[in-house]
């Protein structure tokens, strides 16, 4: 009997762990059972998993257990791309970001929370790449210079810096591009 | 039998030239086997193992093409370890000592050194083609060998293998004279290129169609290489992050604007999604597309690219398109035959992964789809039942609902009635994967609908031995056959031996076979190799007085005609 609730504890279900749909839990456990008890064990590193993370006071969804070779993904690939969404992960959790200047030989990286506003940012960033920025106004952006700050937002646009509230900026920025020449001037110039 | 002298014979099997179609002309009569096994150009062999390179020469001495696969398909997700065996090696050896005319070389899950290749390449006068698919065991220093000694080249394709990347000059080893290249895909190397080496070695090669670039190739010299081959059709593009200055990005745009040939697209391995747009012009011409490692492409950015894409036949991307962005390509994409829809969060969770709808969309909005491999969050009967009658056509179907066991999500039944659907609508099917909650009922209608099938991937599925039986019973074309985690065992294992002698191979894992059973088989089918991978203590299995109960934690099969093997590593025991 005992084999069971461990087995319980250790299936995989559609629920939260702790979520209690008695009628659902029935239902599912009922067709598991079948399968588990002509089936092998899962293998011991999956029940460890499986119970570690259930015995853990969640809110998020339970973590899926990693089971070997699954989901069935050439290991080349599951490379391929896990480095790639852990970077960009990394940089939109407040951490580091990348500036780029149009012209400029190579990037640099800043953390912008490390800024208390708008004008500090702008201010490093002058400094960085020996630039001026101009003066901002709400409708018309960027006037006054030939660089035009913006940044890279969650979706993949390219916004204006100075626009959205100075928390907003931090959490959704991915990474920053000071235009210039022609393209600067078709953004800045309010259209 | 023959109103024809030889030559005419011969002439005649020139304009034959699928596998399937020569075996076939083969087993007319011993005067057909005679003419067509010195007129073969080009051989396949599915399995290494299942025969060797002596036999393969004695047949055919005329060879100029060899296919080689090696491992089993689920090496590929790490279910096979890596010194199994599939050695390139005496095959290469053996070739070169023949003095065969080799010209062409592919080789799939195969372990391949740097030896090997330079063995190969000084071997054969005339040696013009070599595709490596998921290979691994050599260095860019193999690659130096190939590119100075063919001194034909015209393919070098290289894709997901495991390269050591030495970061050598192996491209400036090209010599100048080197100048037939069709084919240059390095796209899975990892480490920097010489791009001053690449771009002389991109302009001297006229012919060059198909060029797939690595991460280290930046944007600005990307456009240097397009402007140099206006001809190319197949493009790999590499990195795309740097923001370009706005010189090299408009240098690009023109050099795209050239490339009218251009018909198949990939890469974009770290991609700046706005500078997407520079492809607008030439995606009317496109017929593949492939995204699947662009995890940076997506939202509006992918949606505005699909819609020029009108006449794409091939598109790969990952699940980030979400159910919406597939409704556009369902809209958009007619012609579409292929669709692969890959994970993008493979830890699981991901909330902008697609569903049923995003199938049962592309199965409405395109009705020349016939090869679909879709990973997804989960699915239900329903839809799979209106996938099969908006398309009848799959070839190739193959459906992976991420987390094992899932029932449908509405109904909470198994998914057996919609798999069910599938194969019995789908009357040329060939191959199929399973997912999701199932029983042997599912078995039950692939045995007695899928008349077709050559391979089938089972995964957490059945209850009782009944249902590989039903499989085993009934598809006649039976080929591939690899299960995992599943409740097969020795009945159904051992109930028709002389199935396997039809089959190329069949692999069991985490299943219930045990090793008499295995033992039992090997005993009644002296002509196959029955494989135990025993990574674990591999002394347990004899000292365990109960080893004959024991159960078997992979079994790989596979007819042969030259025996167990002598390269097999100590925990592969071969009964």
């Amino acid at each position: 009997m005992d084999e069971f609730v461990n087995l319980k504890e250790t299936e995989l279900r559609l629920g939260l762990p702790g979520t209690d749909n008695v009628c659902e839990e029935k239902e599912v456990v009922s067709c598991c059972y079948n399968n588990i008890s002509n089936k092998r064990a899962l293998p011991s590193a999956l029940e460890n998993e499986i119970e570690s993370s259930t015995r853990k006071t969640e809110t998020s969804p339970p973590r899926k257990a990693q089971i070997v070779g699954w989901p069935p993904v050439r290991s080349y690939r599951k490379n391929n791309i896990q480095t790639k969404k852990s970077e960009s992960d990394h940089e939109v959790q407040g951490s580091y970001v990348k500036v780029s200047m149009d012209g400029a030989p190579y990037l640099r990286k800043i953390d912008p929370s490390c800024y208390k506003g708008y004008s500090e940012l702008l201010k490093a960033l002058e400094v960085m790449f020996k630039f001026s920025v101009g003066e901002y106004f709400e409708r018309e952006g960027y006037k006054g210079s030939d660089f035009v700050p913006t940044y890279e937002d969650k979706d993949g646009d390219w916004m204006l810096i100075g626009d959205v509230p100075w928390e907003m900026f931090v959490c959704t920025c991915k990474r920053l591009r000071i235009m210039k020449g022609s393209e600067a001037r078709g953004l800045g110039c309010g259209v | 039998m023959n109103y024809f002298p030889d030559e005419v014979i011969e002439h005649v099997f020139d304009f034959v030239t699928s596998h399937k179609d020569r075996n076939a002309i083969s087993l007319v009569c011993k005067s057909w086997y005679k003419i067509e096994r010195y007129s073969r150009q080009r051989v396949f062999i599915g399995n290494c193992y299942a025969t060797n390179p002596e036999r393969l020469l004695r047949r055919f001495p005329c060879l100029k093409s060899l296919t080689l696969k090696g491992k089993p398909h689920f090496a590929d997700f790490n279910l096979v370890p890596h010194e199994w065996g599939g050695f390139v090696q005496p095959w290469i050896e053996a070739l070169a000592r023949s003095r065969v005319g080799l010209e062409e070389l592919r080789l799939k899950r195969m372990v391949v050194t740097d030896e090997s290749l330079e063995l190969l390449s000084r071997s054969f006068v005339n040696f013009k083609s070599l595709v490596l698919v998921s290979c691994e065991g050599f260095t860019t220093d193999g690659l130096a060998s190939i590119a100075a000694n063919c001194r034909h080249l015209r393919d070098l394709d290289l894709q997901e293998n495991e390269i050591e990347d030495h970061r050598g000059q192996w491209l400036s080893c090209f010599p100048d004279t080197c100048t037939t290249l069709v084919t240059l895909n390095f796209a899975c190397l990892e480490g920097e290129t010489n791009l001053v080496a690449l771009e002389r070695l991109v302009a001297r090669s006229p012919n060059l169609k198909s060029l797939k670039l690595n991460r280290a190739v930046p944007l600005d010299a990307l456009a240097r290489l397009m402007a140099c081959a206006p001809q190319i059709v197949d493009l790999g593009v590499g990195s795309y992050e740097n923001d370009p200055d706005s010189e090299s990005y408009l240098k690009l745009k023109a050099a795209i604007k050239k490339c009218t040939s251009l018909r198949s697209l990939s890469g974009f391995l770290e991609a700046a999604p706005h500078c997407l747009s520079a492809f607008h012009p030439i995606c009317h011409n496109l017929t593949s597309l492939n995204l699947s490692y662009a995890a940076e492409i997506h939202g509006s950015h992918l949606i505005k690219l699909i819609q020029h894409c009108k006449k794409l036949q091939r598109l790969w991307i990952l699940d980030s398109i979400g159910d919406k962005g597939l409704e556009v390509v369902a809209s958009t994409c007619k012609e579409l035959q292929e669709l692969r829809v890959f994970p993008s969060d493979l830890l699981g969770g991901g909330n902008t992964a697609v569903t049923e709808e995003g199938l049962v969309a592309i199965s409405a909005g395109c009705p020349k789809l016939h090869s679909i491999l879709y990973f997804c969050q989960q699915m239900t009967n329903a839809a799979l039942v209106t996938v099969a009658k908006n398309c009848p056509n799959f070839i190739r179907f193959r459906l992976c609902i991420l987390e094992p066991n899932k029932p449908d999500h509405v109904t909470s039944q198994p998914l057996d009635e919609g798999f069910g659907a599938i194969v019995k609508a789908c009357k040329s099917l060939r191959r199929l994967s399973l997912s999701g909650l199932l029983t042997d009922q599912v078995f039950l209608y692939i045995g007695m609908y899928a008349n077709q099938l050559e391979m089938l991937s089972i995964a957490f599925a059945g209850d009782t031995d009944k249902g590989m039986l039903y499989v085993l019973n009934g598809c006649k074309k039976m080929k591939k056959l690899e299960i995992r985690d599943s409740p097969f065992g020795d009945t159904a294992l051992l109930a028709d031996v002389s199935k396997y002698e039809t089959m190329r191979s069949l692999w069991m894992s985490s299943c219930e076979v045990t090793l008499s059973g295995c033992k039992r088989l090997a005993e009644k089918a002296p002509w196959l190799n029955v494989e135990i991978i025993n990574e674990s203590d591999n002394n347990r299995m004899e000292q365990n007085g109960h080893e004959g109960r024991q159960k078997v934690d992979k079994l790989y099969l596979y007819r042969t005609v030259v025996g167990t093997r002598m390269d097999a590593p100590p925990f592969v025991w071969i009964l």
